[in-house]
Formats: structure tokens, sequence, C-alpha cells
């Protein structure tokens, strides 16, 4: 009994390891860069969004002149329309694919 | 099922093993599909480990003593909630729980990042397995959970009374969770500094592992501080053991290392100290195992010392900090900062000082608490340390970092003129003079100068919080005009890591200000008296009402119980006790046995909001012990000429004699009560400990706001205001998302 159940345990170990190596490579390799490249576009577009939020609300709690903000919230939104204009690039060569 | 755990346990180190060389071999030649099955492999290893557990769990829940831990850990009179947990009160156990723990975190965060990172991902993979590889391996080879016994006992050992306490089942648990959870970010920063992308992207993909072992580990501390309080009987809840420090130290640099790296985030700055704290963290997380499981420096909370496993996690503990000390130097010029501090009156250099005041404490900590190793080492001779040698080093220190945890939240990033500078100090710094002025008035409070400096540090923070959030609010109302309470809800939820930082701030304060009052103006007696008879404390008086005893199967206990009068008014009723457990020693003698094994307090506590009483009883129980001789005398005499009776009367004499034995305990726990004799009381009245509680709840739900996820910006209603005009029109119908 104890041999099967262990059989059983190895048998489903091997199924879902390999499964990524059964798959067709190529075409995998591809999607899973392109995606991961969207996700990290995402996650930088989605931090910088969270900078500019902090940046207005020092500003409106009084931890920031108004000159200091403006200085700082234009760079993090000049930052943040550099990530979308990639985020763009990339999406928009996924979709021609 | 032994087998079945056993087997389990080979092919989780197998999967380990694959699962360093797929992710090794896929980061070396670019094949994604090896990561892919090497971080499936960890699925794997989790989910066969998890089998493992509950195989054994189910063997201390059924008592099979086959199993050798079941038959020294738990026994069939300890409680089934106790037996449940007793798991990782063993060595083998709390090591299984350990690589569950961690690869089951691990498998979250690969999961988590699986399109995210690609180039760090397969060599944070690798360091994991390789972590996952060791506590396996100590499972399979020195520390063999599954080990059983043809010839099991019909009755455990039994768990130590002392950890048959709620918040011990809890608190290893916690303790080993935040443990293994900082080793996830630890195992990126290793990928990030071979892979050499030194950016902010590792930390943002670990942030919230970080800040969970930062949780998890506060809330094991102090569920540890208050089984200490509560169960040890000796009325604290932190002695500076080693094994408590072994906790702290990577709590206190993970809280160094959660806000330095927001200076790397928002300036590029601090790369090479952020990725040093983080190594540094990782490291103490598996200094603090291995002095858990050690036993090299006395410790109540330790296992018993076991060579074999302090030779592995010397040698583990080596590599990490060699390895650890080499990758830093050889990508210090990839770490050099994008940025340089634009002014010592920003939040980037309270930051700064802030660590660096951290760091030191963990330093000092370190050094103290394995001084005794050292000073053995050089001299040949242990010495002892205790909480004196800490404290003149410790209070200062703490008390800089409640300061600075109330300045960081009112200065802005980068820099500040003076005039917002005022503005924001007045309120906290007038809250916290007031504060200061008001408790120096009183002469004996006034002469504690550090408690009395902690008490206003702890006002400066709170007022600062407070102010945040009232500011906060306001200028949440000038927009939107909700109500209050809505726009309160609101800006919490809308910027939880800001608010919920400030929470925990403002916990630490309290909590603080609570362990300062505690230990400073602690009033603590000892006295022994009889039934009906008082003593004072603290302007209260204690009266022994009555005794009162009670034996079952599980132990033996005597207690009392204690009326507290100010004046003629009655304050609180105590009820205090001390529980034997009976001895498996045969030598204790039948009836000897169950008076002279392990012992429990149970502590006599009426906690207020400004002040606890707190007492606990030593019955000594000498007075018994003439009468448990001449009981063992009989009893094994009877026991002897039974067991030479033919085996059909032996066994019915034998049971007449267990029956005649239980009556015998019975009558002797009852003599407490029916001839009581005077008892030794320690008597405790603390003001604010109530505080150190309260305030350890407030960081931790201040903790879980900062660590809950927001909602993803592209899901929120677009409400931008039309002076936002300047970004490039396309992307800029995306940036009415931020508000």
């Amino acid at each position: 009994m104890a041999f099967v159940l262990v059989l059983v345990v190895v048998a489903v170990a091997v199924f879902v390891i390999s499964a990524p190596l059964r798959a067709r490579r190529g075409s995998r390799e591809q999607e899973g860069r392109e995606a991961g490249r969207i996700a990290e576009l995402e996650a930088a577009r989605d931090a910088k969004y969270r900078e500019i939020r902090d940046a207005e609300l020092d500003m409106r709690t009084g931890k920031l002149s108004a000159e200091d903000y403006g200085a700082i919230d234009g760079t993090l939104r000049s930052e943040a329309v550099e990530i979308m204009r990639a985020l763009d690039t990339v999406s928009s060569e996924q979709h021609e694919k | 099922m032994a087998v079945v755990g056993r087997s389990l346990l080979i092919l989780g180190l197998c999967a380990c093993l694959y699962g360093i060389g797929a992710s090794v071999y896929g980061a070396r030649a670019g094949g994604r599909v090896w990561v892919d099955s090497g971080r499936r492999a960890m699925y794997v290893l989790a989910g066969m480990t998890a089998i493992a557990f509950v195989i054994l769990d189910v063997a201390f829940l059924s008592s099979n003593f086959s199993y050798n831990i079941v038959a020294t850990g738990s026994s069939t009179t300890t409680p089934f909630f106790y037996r449940a947990a007793a798991i990782w009160a063993t060595q083998q156990g709390s090591l299984l729980l350990w690589v569950l723990l961690l690869s089951s975190w691990s498998s979250l965060a690969l999961f988590l990042t699986r399109r995210r990172v690609p180039e760090i991902v397969p060599y944070a993979q690798a360091v994991l397995f390789a972590l996952c590889t060791f506590f396996v391996g100590l499972n399979v080879l020195f520390a063999n959970p599954f080990a059983t016994s043809s010839n099991a006992p019909t009755e455990g050992a039994g768990l130590d009374p002392l950890l048959r306490h709620t918040t011990m089942m809890i608190h290893p648990p916690m303790l080993y969770s935040g443990y293994t959870l900082l080793l996830v970010p630890f195992a990126f920063a290793v990928g990030a500094l071979i892979s050499g992308r030194l950016g902010a992207e590792w930390i943002q993909v670990t942030r919230r592992f970080a800040l969970a072992a930062w949780l998890c580990l506060g809330i094991g501390i102090l569920l540890g501080a208050r089984w200490s309080y509560t169960e040890l009987g000796w009325g604290g809840y932190w002695a500076w053991d080693p094994v408590e420090n072994a906790a702290l130290m990577p709590w206190l640099v993970c809280t160094a290392f959660i806000h330095s790296i927001m200076i790397q985030e928002k300036r590029g700055m601090l790369k090479v100290w952020n990725v040093s704290l983080i190594l540094l963290s990782g490291t103490l997380a598996i200094v603090g195992t291995f002095l858990v499981r050690s036993g090299i420096l006395s410790s109540i909370h330790a296992f018993v010392s076991d060579p074999t496993l302090n030779i592995s996690f010397v040698a583990l503990i080596t590599v990490m900090v060699i390895g650890s000390l080499w990758l830093v130097i050889l990508r210090k010029d990839s770490l050099k900062s994008e940025a340089r501090l634009d002014s010592l009156i920003s939040r980037e250099a309270v930051f700064l000082f802030q660590n660096l005041v951290l760091v030191a404490l963990t330093a000092v900590i370190f050094w103290i608490t394995f001084f005794p190793l050292i000073s053995e080492a050089i001299t040949g001779t242990e010495v002892s340390v205790g909480p004196p040698a800490f404290r003149p080093f410790v209070v200062p220190l703490a008390i800089i970092i409640v300061l600075l945890s109330g300045i960081g939240p009112i200065i802005s990033w980068r820099r500040v003129t003076v005039a917002k500078l005022r503005r924001n100090f007045s309120f906290p710094a007038i809250v916290a003079l007031l504060v200061l002025a008001v408790l120096a008035a009183f002469g004996s409070i006034g002469s504690h100068v550090f408690a009395l400096l902690m008490f206003g540090a702890g006002a400066f923070v709170i007022a600062a919080v407070a102010q945040e959030f009232y500011r906060g609010v306001r200028a949440r109302q000038a927009m939107t005009a909700e109500s209050p309470p809505v726009a309160l809800g609101r800006l919490v939820r809308r910027n939880r890591r800001r608010y919920g930082g400030y929470i925990v701030h403002a916990g630490v304060a309290f909590a603080l200000i609570g362990v300062a009052a505690s230990t400073s103006f602690q009033d603590s007696r000892t006295a022994t008296i009889g039934p009906g008879q008082s003593v004072m404390i603290h302007g209260y008086k204690v009266r022994y009402v009555r005794a009162t005893a009670g034996a079952t199967a599980e132990k033996l206990s005597f207690g009392a119980v204690l009326a507290v009068t100010s004046g003629n008014k009655h304050v609180t009723t105590l009820h205090t006790s001390y529980s034997l457990y009976p001895s498996q020693d045969p030598t204790q003698g039948p009836i000897g046995r169950f008076f002279n094994g392990s012992a429990e307090s149970r502590v006599g506590l009426r906690a207020g909001l400004t002040q606890d009483i707190w007492a606990v009883i030593n019955p000594n129980i000498t007075p018994l012990q003439g009468l448990i001789k001449k009981g063992d005398a009989v009893l094994q005499k009877a026991l002897t000429n039974a067991l030479a009776q033919p085996p059909a009367a032996r066994a019915k004499a034998l049971n007449q004699l267990y029956q005649l034995r239980d009556i015998a305990i019975r009558e002797l726990t009852q003599r407490f009560v029916s001839h009581p004799w005077a008892a030794t009381f320690l008597l405790i009245v603390s003001p604010l400990v109530t505080w150190l509680w309260l305030g350890a709840i407030i960081a931790a739900l201040g903790g879980l706001i900062a660590l809950w996820p927001l909602p993803p910006p592209r899901r929120r209603r677009p409400s931008v205001p039309p002076s936002r005009k300047e970004l490039a029109p396309e992307p800029e119908v995306r940036a009415r998302e931020l508000v």
C-alpha cells in the first residue's frame, strides 16, 4: 500500500515538473518573454502612479511647497509617460504578431 | 504511513536538487522552460512536505507512540489542541514545519514573479531551493521525524507543561513564518547580485514578503512575550534571553530594510545598503534558527544541543556570510547610487539615520548575546549576561528610534523649508513638551530620566501621526467634500502603505511607552503567608483568602484565591495556581513521580489600562514529602507482591493498587486545602503593561493595512483634474488613472 502511494506521488511529481519541458518550446519562451516585459512595465507604471499620488499628498498635507511639488511632479509625470510609451510599443508589437 | 512520510522527504530532497539544477541551467542557457520546470518542482516540494506534515500530525493526534517523536513529545493526557501543535515542540517536527513554510512561501513568491524579473528569478529560485535542500537534508539525514520504534511505549512523555499555553501554539509558526518569509527577499537580492539587475525591481517584487516577514516576526515576538508574562511565573515579558534576541535581531534589521528600500525606489540611492541589510536579515534568520536548535547559549526556549545539527548550521551561516560579502564586493560598481542626499533635513536623511541606529542596536544585542561564547573562547570561562547588560545601550537607542519614527512622517523627501518645518513640528513638539512638563512635575516620575524621555518621544510620535491623519482627511475633504469618516476610510484605503506605516509608528510608540512605564515603575515583592494573612504592595492589601487544589490524570494543582483591596474597596480577586505534571522516571517512586515532575504556573492577573496586578504562587510542597515517601514505600512493597502473583490475580491486584494510589494522590493533594500551610507569593504591580499589548495590536493592524495589496490603478474611476494636461495626449488619458 505504502509503495503504491509513493509511486503515485512520484508519477504526479514527474508529470507536474516535466509539463513545461513537454510543451512547445519556442513559442512558449517568446510568449513568456513578452508577457514578462509587459508585466514589468505595468508594475513600473503602477509604482510611478503611486509616487505621483504620494507627492501630491505631501503637497496637500503641507510637507512640500508648491514650487518643489511642481518640479517633482513634472519629473515623475515625464517618467510615467516614458513607461507608458514603452508599454504601448511592447503591446502593439504583441498585437501585430 | 511512516514509510510514506520518509519517502516523501527523500523525494522532496530529489525535487530540491532537480530545482537547483533546472534553475541554474535555465539561467545560464536562457531556457525559460527549465526555469518553469524548476518552479513547479518547488510546488511539488511544498505539496510533498504538506502531506508529510499531515501524516505526522495525524500520528500526534491519534497518540501513535510507535513514532519516536510522538512518544517523546506527546501523551494521551495531553489535551487534543496541544497534541495537534506538539509537532513543532520537537526538533524533528519543527524542522519539518520550517521546510513546509519555506517551500510554501517560496512557491507563492515564485508564482507571483513567474512573469516578472526574468533575469533575477532563476537565481533566486536556485537560492531558495538550496535553502530548502539544507533543511530537507537535515530532516532526511540527521533529524528524521518519521523514525519509529517496534517496541512502542503505552504512554508518551507528554508535551512540556510550559508549552501548554495558547499563545505558544501560535508563537513558533509565526516566528518560523517570519524567518522563512525573510529568505524570499534574501534570495531575490542574491539573484539580483548574480544577474547584475540591481535596480529597484527585485525590491518591488519582494517588498510585501519583507513586510509580511516583519509582521509575522513581530507577532511571534509579542506572543512569546505574552507567554512569558502569563506562563513563566517570573513576572516579566522580556528577559533578553538568547532565543528572544535571535528573533529580535532580524526583526530590527528588517525594520531598517523596509524603510531604506523606499529611498532606493524613489531616489535610486542606498543600493549597497539595501542589499546588505537584506543579506544580513536573511543570515540573522538562519542564526536565529541555529540558536533555537543548537543550545550553544543557555535558554529556556532552546532545543537540546545536537552537535551534527550545529556543524551543519555553522557551515550554512559561513557560506551565507562569505557568499554575501563576495557578491556585494563583486558588484560594488553597479551598486553606486543614482542620486545624492539633497539635504540632511529630509525624509531620506531621517530614514538613513534611523537605519544606522537600528543596525547599531542590532550590533549591540548581537555582541552582548554572544558575549558568553566569546568570553569562553578567549578566557575559558563562560560569563553570564542578563538584562542589566543590555539596558544602558538599548534604552537610549530605543528612545532615538521612537523619536525618529515621529519625525519621518512629518518631513518631506529631498528637502524641506524652514517654514514647512515649523508648521509640521509645532504641534507634536508642543504635545511632547507638555507631556514632559506634566510628568516631570511628579517627582517620582521625573527622577527616571530615560522613562521620561521615552514618554516625551512617544507623545511626539502619537501627536505627529494624529496630525498627519487630520491633515490628510482635511486635504481629501477639500478635494471631494466627503464626510470626515468617509474621507478617513478612503484616505487610508488609497494610501495603505503610507497610513499603514503611520499606524505602525503610533502602535510602536504606545508599546514602548508601556515598556518604559512597566520596567521603570514596577513594584514587586515576595511574601510567604498562610490563609487569612495579608500583605501590602503599592497601596493594595492582598489577602490570602483560601487554598485550592485539584488532581486529574493530567496534572496536580495547588492554588490560592487572593482578594485585593484598596482601603475598604474591593479591587479584584486573583486566582493563581501551580501545577505538577507526572514524571516518567520510575526512580521517583510510584506516588512521588506525580509530585516531582515538570511544573507550570498559572498567573493571577488583573490587567487594566493603567495598571496590572499580577500574582503567582509557589506552594512549597515540602510538608507533603514525608507522607509521599511513606506512601511510596508502602505502595512499592504492595506492587512487588502483586507482580509476584499468578497472571490472572496479578492484573486484578495491580488494578486495585492503582486505584488506591489515585486515592492517595488525591488525598495528599487535598491536604493543601484541609491542612493549609504558608505558601510563597510573588506579587507585582506594573503600570501600563496593557499599553504594550494594545500598541502591538495597533502596530500589527497597521502592518496588515500596509501589506494589503492596492487595487490596480486601471480599475479606478477616471477623475483627473483638468490642470494635468502637461502629459503627452495619448498617455494623458491613462494619467486619469492616477487619482
